[in-house]
């Protein structure tokens, strides 16, 4: 169970970019996170594994808080938050195989890091879990001779390899095309249920949120105004987080991007 | 119609206003002035200058044609010459990436280490070899150890530098999903910072090595080993039929290490 009280998180002396956040997610269920950009849902997703340092506030995972760690017990705690990033942030120059082990860079040690000499059991886990994905065949090609999805798969089983008890996923779909980024959406959606782990998604596309995902959480300038299942999330909703902002009708439709949007994203 | 016509034809457009134009008239004068002092103040005595054609066509004919007696000794000094380069560079490389690791920016462990790593970087580019070797022979007495310290000292300058250029370009998204694994700082280094900075590695490694040739031909002349002691020795002794086939052989080293140098760099890169 992920709990997060009070969060708030200010950088320099500038307007706080997260005011006051509460959100408690349990199970499996996936949450999706929409707002506009610079509402804080990225820095939302940072603060819990610390990527990102909270002002202010209380984050627990499982009942360890999180916020007060240091050093190595922050590793540890890092280890059981997986991560799924907008642009893959995969190593490009090294393998399929050598990006998925390093989701158990937190285990091994250094030797074992340096010289890839990963324990047996990870290197099943990590087979077992690219044949899940679809991507076990690419096990000894370089990440950057992959497609957008592709990469994303290696991202998602990178994560997963962790073992962890929360993936978090920011913007995981920004980056890819309509139909590829379905594709990533129906994975998480199925391997939360799968693993039995709560999943939090970054995403922009409320079309894919409402269908992917089971509760919808607005942001908009720090702050939470919508939390509801997806059937509750209405034009009103969508009016109050994205308000001021035209064509939302568009975001809604079949269409999840316009070529501006899609050209911004390629660019990043 | 017509009218359009000599509306276009009247618009002026010119490359520089009269301001910019009178500026660039200023920096030209101002250098030409600056190139005139120098000529004038360093005092070249112009009789030499004339009978360098003279001197010039003596000296071939002192040193045609070049002399084959020594080869072997010559061979065995391009060989040391060679020793000393690739030893110097090896060197360099454990000590010269600690010092990119800590005056690179985005790895330095704090603001000290990033200046002590860039003043060891600054005070050994800012010396040249020669005098590295000047300062070496004095030390350590004439002989190959004081040129191999030359070329190191020379050599951690220039790969540091350039090295911890590398690791300040490189992409910080892969660091950043380390990090969210759980990976200690070490981790994060070897697996999201190494793999990055790998081509540039090589790259400059073999383009130190390429120099660090070059350079250790002029080590002998201040009795630092390898090649240039004998072009020393056989100039000293106005020797110059040797002098010319030491000269060829040094000319024949280089292309043979710039042949090297480009081979390896389209087999690694």
């Amino acid at each position: 169970m992920l709990e997060i009280n009070n969060l708030v998180k200010r950088y320099g002396q500038s307007e706080a970019v997260l005011k006051g956040l509460d959100l408690k997610v349990e199970g499996n269920s996936v949450v999706s996170i929409v707002g506009a950009s610079g509402a804080g849902k990225s820095t939302m997703l940072r603060c819990i594994n610390r990527l990102v340092e909270p002002t202010s506030g209380s984050i627990k995972l499982n009942g360890t808080e999180l916020v007060n760690l240091k050093g190595a017990e922050l590793r540890r705690a890092r280890r059981k938050i997986g991560m799924v990033f907008q642009g893959f942030n995969l190593l490009d120059r090294l393998t399929v195989m050598e990006n998925v082990l390093a989701g158990r860079l937190g285990y091994v040690n250094l030797y074992q890091a340096i010289t890839r000499r990963y324990p047996q059991t990870d290197i099943e886990r990590a087979f077992s879990l690219m044949e899940r994905v679809g991507i076990a065949h690419y096990a000894n090609k370089r990440a950057d001779e992959l497609s957008g999805g592709e990469r994303q798969r290696v991202g998602v089983v990178r994560a997963l390899m962790q073992e962890p008890e929360v993936l978090l996923a920011d913007e995981p779909t920004a980056s890819l095309d309509p139909r590829t980024s379905e594709q990533i959406m129906m994975l998480l959606q199925s391997l939360a249920s799968e693993l039995s782990l709560p999943v939090l998604i970054n995403i922009h596309n409320v079309a894919q949120a409402k269908t992917y995902t089971e509760r919808i959480v607005g942001l908009r300038h720090g702050k939470m105004i919508f939390d509801g299942l997806p059937a509750d999330f209405n034009k009103e909703a969508l009016d109050a987080i994205y308000g001021g902002i035209e064509a939302p009708d568009e975001t809604v439709s079949e269409q999840p991007y316009s070529s501006a949007e899609v050209a911004r994203h390629d660019s990043a | 119609m017509v009218d359009h016509a000599q509306q276009l034809a009247d618009r002026i457009w010119q490359r520089y206003d009269r301001k910019t134009r009178l500026i660039r008239y200023g920096i030209l004068l101002a250098t030409l002035m600056v190139v005139v002092w120098a000529v004038r103040d360093i005092d070249i005595f112009w009789p030499w200058v004339w009978d360098a054609p003279n001197q010039i066509s003596s000296l071939g004919a002192r040193m045609w044609p070049p002399s084959p007696a020594g080869l072997n000794n010559i061979f065995n000094a391009l060989l040391e010459t060679v020793h000393i380069a690739t030893l110097a560079t090896f060197l360099t490389i454990f000590l010269a990436l600690p010092v990119a690791y800590i005056a690179a920016q985005n790895t330095t462990p704090n603001r000290a280490c990033l200046w002590l790593g860039r003043f060891i970087l600054v005070s050994s580019r800012s010396v040249n070899t020669i005098i590295w070797a000047l300062l070496f022979v004095a030390i350590f007495g004439p002989g190959v150890l004081a040129g191999i310290l030359a070329i190191v000292f020379r050599s951690i300058g220039f790969i540091g530098k350039l090295m911890g250029e590398a690791i300040e370009e490189i992409d910080r998204k892969p660091v950043e999903a380390m990090e969210a694994s759980g990976a200690s700082k070490a981790k994060v280094i070897v697996y999201a910072i190494v793999p990055q900075v790998m081509p540039a590695f090589f790259a400059i490694v073999i383009l130190r090595w390429d120099i660090n040739i070059r350079e250790s031909t002029v080590l002998g002349l201040v009795g630092a080993g390898g090649i240039g002691v004998i072009l020393q020795g056989a100039i000293d002794t106005f020797a110059w039929p040797t002098v010319a086939t030491i000269l060829i052989a040094i000319i024949a080293l280089v292309l043979v290490g710039e042949a090297i140098t480009s081979l390896l760099r389209s087999k690694v890169l």
